[in-house]
């Protein structure tokens, strides 16, 4: 393998292994791809509950007096709303409005944020985000600080996600709502725990000391034998996620796309006070009349499987193409997202070009399964 | 892994099994579905379309990837197992057996010797993990 794969190693790695994970290269880490298999844990998550490991996902920290201020220049949704323990999803732009990164922060304080950052992004971000905040708060009184070897993130997803956590701690999960989290003691150690994730269903994500992982994981594992709780890999996360029509940085968004383009205008808030990178850019893609093509979910009404990469076409024209695409095993139906160019987005319908055969897709903007 | 004693082998992970009638029947192996993960659509031929030794007669869908299916031998297509329409999970559950694809009157039965056999597909899966 080229570049820099399988370079970078989770605490867990060798955990998956012996449990016998499918193991693959994501973002430079070698992570499962899947235990049991992808419908199975799929549906362990719509019907029960499922465990990943997402410890490949950075961290960054941004402490001092000025830490909300400096978090609130570097994204595009408004950090100065949030509360303490509240989380926020948003958009993290370039100058030309281009999203380096999607990223859920924590507001852990009035003077301590935590930022959650993609896995194959996190040294890409980090000095965009040093670099910027230097740029845009020079007087600031805060530090930066790359934490993603510190945590070890594990996702505990599904219904009965919150039963079989409250199982663990005494701390009353009804209190942590959606997308917040709190400091409490899960199976005898003190971590983050958030009421967020990838997946469409309720449920929690653990931020523990790394050296915790390993405790954690197994204290999991043996309160999950109670619940029949699935091991579950990157494979189930991906068909989960698309379900729920969460995007993939790296597959439905990149430095060329912004949020206008990508369904995620709803991040960029424009009149908030902070002067924010991208905001100009931002401002002006909206004034003139929105991004050239937009993201849009797909459902394929005929037989086969919708794939990235495939183009999307209206009347024989090629008007777009596929960025994310698989079989959905909760609506048993193929689903996708993919651009399409904007004289082309209120199209109720258009063709996939799959392989030596058009089928035709229904176009969408809603997500393809809710709870 | 199972695999079965009087099979003929691909490189790509296609078997042949020669009936008593003369017939071949074609599928992938118990390797080919580990690797694929969950089946969910499978693409075949019509009853009586040709099919080329070496050359790609279908698509099989997982939830992860498409991969073309190579045929073991040239020959014409007699029938095609109509369960996978509904169940492809068959070449999870049964490779081998229910889960077969195509069953070909084959143009010459000596391109079988073109193949492995089961001994030979042992190895080669195990040089290839």
């Amino acid at each position: 393998m080229a570049d820099n794969a399988t370079d970078k190693h989770v605490p867990l790695e060798h955990r998956h292994r012996d449990l016998g994970a499918r193991m693959t290269d994501f973002g430079g880490f070698q992570m499962p791809v899947q235990y049991e298999g992808i419908k199975a844990e799929h549906r362990a998550v719509r019907e029960n509950v499922g465990l990943f490991d997402v410890s490949h996902m950075g961290e960054v920290a941004i402490e001092g007096p000025d830490a909300i201020a400096v978090i609130d220049a570097l994204v595009t949704n408004d950090a100065t709303k949030l509360d303490d323990g509240q989380a926020q999803y948003t958009a993290m732009c370039n100058e030309q409005g281009g999203i380096v990164d999607d990223l859920v922060y924590y507001r852990l304080g009035p003077e301590r944020v935590l930022a959650v950052v993609n896995a194959a992004n996190r040294d890409k971000d980090f000095d965009h985000m040093t670099r910027k905040a230097d740029e845009y708060c020079a007087d600031a009184e805060a530090t930066l600080t790359d934490e993603g070897d510190e945590w070890v993130q594990l996702a505990l997803q599904g219904p009965n996600a919150e039963a079989m956590l409250q199982e663990m701690t005494a701390y009353d999960l009804d209190d942590i709502s959606f997308y917040r989290g709190a400091f409490a003691e899960v199976a005898g150690m003190e971590m983050l725990v958030s009421r967020t994730g990838y997946t469409g269903e309720d449920g929690f994500e653990l931020y523990c000391a790394a050296g915790d992982g390993e405790p954690l994981f197994d204290a999991l594992l043996d309160e999950g034998e109670d619940w029949d709780m699935a091991l579950c890999g990157l494979g189930a996360r991906d068909t989960l996620r698309l379900e729920a029509m969460f995007n993939l940085y790296g597959q439905d968004m990149d430095e060329t796309t912004t949020p206008y383009a990508c369904r995620m205008g709803w991040t960029v808030k424009l009149d908030k006070d902070t002067e924010f990178v991208g905001e100009d850019a931002l401002r002006n893609q909206k004034e003139s009349g929105g991004p050239e093509r937009k993201l849009r979910g797909l459902i394929l009404e005929g037989r086969g499987v919708i794939r990235p990469g495939y183009s999307i076409l209206v009347d024989g024209e090629e008007v777009g193409e596929v960025t994310s695409g698989t079989f959905a095993p909760t609506l048993e139906e193929s689903i996708g997202l993919g651009y399409i160019d904007s004289d082309f987005t209120d199209t109720d319908s258009v063709d996939i070009a799959i392989r030596n055969r058009t089928v035709s897709a229904r176009v969408t903007n809603n997500a393809f399964y809710s709870r | 892994m199972e695999i079965p004693n009087d099979y003929y082998f691909t490189d790509e992970h296609e078997w042949a099994r020669e009936n008593d009638d003369g017939t071949v029947t074609i599928g992938i192996t118990d390797h080919a579905q580990d690797l694929l993960g969950d089946v969910v659509y499978i693409e075949l031929p019509l009853d009586g379309d040709p099919v080329e030794q070496g050359a790609d007669f279908g698509i099989i869908e997982s939830v992860k990837t498409a991969s073309d299916i190579y045929s073991p031998v040239s020959g014409t297509v007699v029938e095609i197992n109509d369960e996978l329409h509904d169940t492809p999970e068959l070449v999870n559950e049964s490779p081998h057996d229910d889960g077969w694809m195509i069953r070909v009157d084959p143009d010459d039965l000596s391109e079988l010797e073109n193949l492995m056999d089961a001994s030979s597909y042992e190895s080669f899966v195990g040089e290839e993990e």
